[in-house]
């Protein structure tokens, strides 16, 4: 069962096999968990709970990630020890830095406006007739791969000369010819192309925030509800005061979720700019500085410092844990 | 969109009118429902553009806008049949079954295992708990990149490769970080009073699992669900590394690059093929969608 | 996703083997031509000898993994039949689009094919440096000796190792043209550069646009400009020049290097000249390296530098020939009596040495596979000497297969695919798109110079 299957029949066959293969796998330990009881039998279950993900964690990231580190004090060729060198080279060469800068636009912008949106539109179509054709709808660029998304702003962000009969074939120039302008090239403005491009991500992004949020305002308990209305509360105070604070942990999810996707985010810029036109982010350059210039110490270096930019996240998710802890 | 039209769900009951419904309703509902529009419009807008120009014929792609159609409308299924045509000569039914194959288990295997992780997390203490939690939740930053190599390796001298059970394990490995943050963060939404009644009553951890916390869990495991088979559906660069050694495994997300590949910029076969690798994924949010509802509203939850 | 393009150089070459096809009608479009091509090209039926020597072989597998996919690699996998027919040995085929990240990555790994096809020396050098790849059998090295100009040998010999043999190659150094167009207006192809530099003055003072460029290809924007940097190297200073300002004998920002981008510059940075029906020179930048030479069709510009593969760019029903709509002149020396020529082609690297692979190889390398290949295909061509060039069928692949073979042209292969990784696949893509949209020339050659690794 663990070579290559070529038929269909033996491929399905396979992955039943394998699926079965790890239904036994849970069963056991659930079996064996179920064996323990009391206070100290309660921290034996917890592990036994965690083994399956930390043994699958340990190997497939964190090893990884822990190799990355210790790669990124070497050289390009990962042959000799350089110290701090390349963390150095991030922060002073001039490109490195744009390329921060650009970071820091990504991630500041995409996740609020993509959550605020996300909200306002759930709390809109909320059982409205339409309200699964309108969450379709905002849902659908989530479901459309990057390749998909770059040939679909193409057609948005196009430009063609203003020139004899040259028509447009971007949306947003011949909206602009329409109102009386000139088109513009607007993936090379710099720094209006990487905004241009962070619109990309929030349009992919909202869908998102809106199923979650969804559904975090539809399990807003009706007796709270009721009562408010009885309290002939006015619609602002009911978002502000009943809706928000319910879903408020739900947006932290969302925006941290949201945030780390985009620290992440390459395909975007490589599909629509290739990091050109000072559009580079952090994630762009790592694949670049690894793949493309064959630096594996520079490239390990930016990865490493993905891990760093998160850190503020974790400790802004530490507090909110802390706070429902507490309550 | 239209093209998946064939799955409709039907309208929801408006029985209770709910916080949401109530900020809106007061929200003098015309402008409510122009925001809405307006935003679905926008959002619509450039897949409608796609949409439309995957039906137009490659010299109009290439010269005029799509919305040119509406005044001269010239269709053409020519991009489509140049994608499935034997030009390409590729069957493309066998890498839908390989996307499949892949797909099913990549999404049922992180979700059980990520389902007990978060309701150790959330419900169980032990020593050591948030620092493990922490850790887990910022393991979602290790960009997928750095784990090929290391992963590829141990494929290797485990000798798996070229098998689905390269795609099976990584896909629900990196699946982990995100399923154990989100299934915890429901999980603890979920009232105490719950899971202390049914320890009172003498259930252990097992049976709270499967009788209290999995029936409540059905939403979050079905939002869970279609983020990982949208993830998995549309990956590209795992399938890459690790479907290695030819047809046999390759879904159908690495056939169409391959097919749109030799072509740069043939727009008119990129609008078709876009398409088509976006109609399972939306077909399955489509279908879904209606449990992923259902569960919350019947959810004891709501008390 | 990761399948971003990342080699759309050699996958527009290889592209051309089907469009090209089409232009013609010569392709295996009906299932009936195909079979009796296939069957010619079995019935041919080689000579199996050269293979005897490797043992009895039936049975086993060789796997290849290229960059060349979907539908271009039908004639490829048609032309190991004769091979397999003779052996019973199998070929397994893997094409892969984003193969020039994933062959590394597989290699480092652990887990590479038996052969692959690489486009470039540099990545040949980054695979033996991986420790997995295998020196060619001597086989295989007589058959290069045999058939090749030995500058294609050294182009894969590392520390006195041979390591691969080359199978296809391209034309660089070529400018499209509407024959049309210059029949009309009474334009000649020039045979010298200031004839071309003339020809463009006189086209911009007729009111058109003479070029239209375009540099955009996904994440590697900007090749397009190396080969005209490169171009110019040649014409500008000499092959000579050009060989140490590749291995970096000479800095990246030499004078001569600067001078040939100013030359470059003089057309590409020249909005007399630039960019017929594209914009003015910024839009060089984002106008995408397949669309640009359509605006020939168009008439709104009359010139377009790029290589022997851009042919299959050309819209079905286009005519490619010396007569037709369009075509290609040799972009000129700087005399009538200098013909330096920029080219590309592919190597086959092995990871593995059983028998049937050597054996494979040899077939790869042999003047029979190339015949074979010629016949089965159109748009593509190869520098093995063996080639009947009876066998090329179409207009433009006659016009290459000529250069590639004339006794009179020092042909040079392209300098950024040889160049190290973090200045070949990058930094020079990277500034050179810097360049177009308003960088000048100096900061440009300095800091590619800075990238030059260690």
């Amino acid at each position: 069962m663990f070579n290559t299957a070529s038929t269909t029949p033996e491929k399905i066959l396979q992955m039943f096999a394998a699926l079965l293969l790890f239904a036994a796998v849970m069963g056991v330990i659930l079996f064996i968990a179920g064996r323990f009881g009391g206070k100290r039998g309660d921290k034996v279950v917890a592990y036994l709970y965690l083994l399956p993900a930390v043994l699958l964690l340990t190997v497939g990231l964190v090893y990884p990630g822990l190799r990355t580190i210790y790669q990124s004090f070497f050289d390009a060729a990962g042959s000799s020890f350089i110290g701090f060198d390349n963390y150095s080279t991030i922060f002073s060469d001039k490109d490195q830095l744009t390329v921060l800068r650009n970071t820091v636009f990504w991630v500041v912008v995409t996740p609020f406006v993509a959550t605020a949106i996300g909200l306002v539109y759930a709390i809109l179509v909320d059982k409205s007739r339409f309200e699964s054709v309108a969450k379709a709808l905002i849902f659908l660029p989530m479901s459309i791969s990057f390749v998909a998304a770059g040939v679909i702003w193409k057609f948005v962000y196009e430009y063609r000369p203003d020139q004899g009969n040259v028509k447009q074939i971007g949306l947003v120039n011949q909206l602009i010819v329409w109102l009386g302008g000139k088109p513009i090239q607007l993936l090379i403005e710099t720094p209006l192309n990487t905004f241009l491009l962070i619109i990309v991500m929030i349009w992919i992004q909202a869908g998102f925030a809106m199923t979650i949020l969804s559904a975090a305002i539809k399990a807003i308990p009706d007796d709270i509800i009721e009562a408010a209305r009885l309290d002939g509360v006015n619609a602002w105070s009911m978002f502000r005061k009943i809706t928000l604070p319910s879903v408020q942990p739900t947006v932290v999810v969302v925006l941290t979720t949201i945030g780390i996707g985009t620290l992440k985010v390459f395909d975007i810029v490589r599909t629509m700019t290739g990091g050109n036109f000072e559009t580079s982010v952090i994630a762009n350059e790592f694949y670049r500085q690894t793949f493309n210039a064959d630096n594996q110490g520079l490239g390990a270096a930016l990865a490493v410092l993905l891990f760093v930019l998160v850190i503020p996240i974790v400790i802004y998710n530490i507090r909110s844990l802390r706070r429902s802890e507490a309550s | 969109m239209s093209t998946a039209t064939p799955v409709t769900t039907p309208p929801l009951k408006a029985d209770k009118i709910g916080a949401a419904g109530i900020a809106k309703k007061r929200l003098s509902s015309p402008w409510a429902s122009i925001a809405a529009i307006v935003i679905a419009v926008l959002w619509t807008l450039p897949t409608f553009g796609l949409l439309v120009s995957s039906f137009r014929p490659e010299r109009a792609i290439k010269t005029t806008g799509w919305w040119t159609f509406f005044s001269d409308p010239t269709t053409t299924f020519e991009n489509y049949s140049k994608v499935f045509g034997e030009e390409g000569g590729v069957n493309l039914a066998a890498f839908f079954v390989n996307s499949l194959i892949i797909c099913i288990p990549s999404v049922l295997i992180p979700m059980s295992i990520a389902a007990l992780s978060a309701y150790a997390f959330a419900w169980i203490k032990f020593p050591g708990r948030n620092i493990l939690f922490l850790v887990i939740f910022a393991l979602q930053i290790v960009p997928l990149q750095v784990t090929l190599i290391p992963l590829l390796k141990i494929f290797v001298s485990i000798d798996i490769t070229g098998t689905f059970w390269t795609l099976w394990l990584s896909h629900a490995t990196f699946a982990l970080p995100l399923a154990i943050y989100l299934l915890h963060n429901f999980m603890r939404e979920i009232p105490s009073g719950l899971i202390e009644a049914a320890r009172v009553d003498g259930a252990g951890h097992v049976s709270i699992f499967f009788k209290v916390m999995l029936p409540l869990l059905t939403p979050a495991l079905a939002a869970f669900g279609i983020f990982q088979f949208l993830w998995v559906w549309n990956d590209l660069l795992v399938a890459l590394v690790f479907a290695g050694g030819g047809d046999e495994v390759a879904p159908i997300t690495l056939q169409l690059a391959n097919l749109s590949g030799t072509r740069g910029t043939a727009w008119h076969l990129l609008s078709a093929g876009a398409f088509v690798s976006i109609i399972v994924p939306v077909t399955v949010f489509l279908l879904l969608q209606r449990y992923f509802v259902r569960g919350l509203l019947a959810g004891s939850v709501k008390g | 996703m990761f399948g971003q393009p990342t080699s759309p150089r050699i996958r527009a070459a290889l592209a051309g083997t089907l469009s090209a096809g089409l232009v013609f009608g010569l392709a295996a479009c009906g299932g009936g031509d195909d079979d009796s091509a296939s069957t010619d090209a079995s019935a041919s039926a080689i000579d199996c000898a050269p293979y005897t020597k490797f043992g009895d072989i039936k049975g086993k597998t060789v796997t290849i993994y290229t960059g060349i996919v979907t539908p271009e690699d039908t004639p490829h996998i048609e032309s190991y039949k004769p091979f397999e027919t003779c052996t019973g040995a199998t070929i397994k085929y893997e094409g892969d689009k984003s193969f020039e990240t994933q062959v590394l990555v597989r290699a480092r790994a652990g887990n590479p094919p038996d052969l692959a096809i690489v486009p470039q020396p540099g990545l040949v050098k980054q695979l033996v440096s991986t420790g997995k790849a295998v020196a060619a059998p001597t086989e295989v090295s007589d058959n290069v000796d045999k058939n090749w100009d030995k500058a294609w040998k050294a182009y894969t010999t590392i520390d006195g190792k041979f390591y691969g043999a080359p199978l296809g190659a391209s034309v660089k150094s070529l400018v499209w043209y509407s024959p049309a167009e210059f029949k009309e207006k009474g334009y000649t192809v020039p045979t010298t550069l200031d004839e071309l530099k003339a020809l463009s003055d006189k086209i911009a003072a007729d009111g058109n646009k003479p070029w239209c460029a375009g540099i955009a290809s996904g994440d590697a924007t900007g090749w397009p400009v190396t080969d005209w940097v490169e171009d110019m190297v040649l014409r500008t200073s000499s092959p000579e020049t050009y060989d140490k300002w590749v291995s970096h004998e000479i800095p990246f920002n030499a004078p001569e290097v600067a001078a040939a981008f100013d030359a470059a510059g003089g057309y590409l940075k020249n909005d007399a000249y630039v960019n017929g029906g594209l914009g003015d020179v910024k839009s060089i930048a984002t106008t995408t390296f397949q669309d640009a030479g359509l605006k020939i069709l168009e008439g709104q510009c009359s010139l377009h530098r790029q290589a022997s593969f851009y042919a299959a760019n050309f819209e079905k029903g286009t005519k490619v020939a010396e007569d037709g709509d369009v075509f290609a002149f040799y972009l000129p020396g700087k005399d009538a009596n200098s013909k330096p020529v920029l080219g590309a082609g592919e190597f086959v690297v092995a990871f593995a040495d059983r028998p049937e692979v050597k054996a494979f190889q040899t077939y790869l390398s042999s003047d029979v596979w190339a015949n074979t290949k010629a016949k089965l295909s159109s748009g593509w061509v190869t520098a093995n000497k063996g080639l009947d060039q009876a066998n090329l069928t179409n207009p433009i692949d006659k016009l290459a297969g000529g250069i590639l073979l004339d006794p009179n042209a020092t042909f040079r292969f392209d300098g950024s695919d040889m160049m190290p990784a973090a200045v070949g696949s990058d930094a020079f893509w990277k500034q050179s798109t810097a360049w177009i949209t308003g960088q000048d020339t100096k900061t440009t050659v300095d800091n590619i110079e800075k990238a030059w690794p260690k």
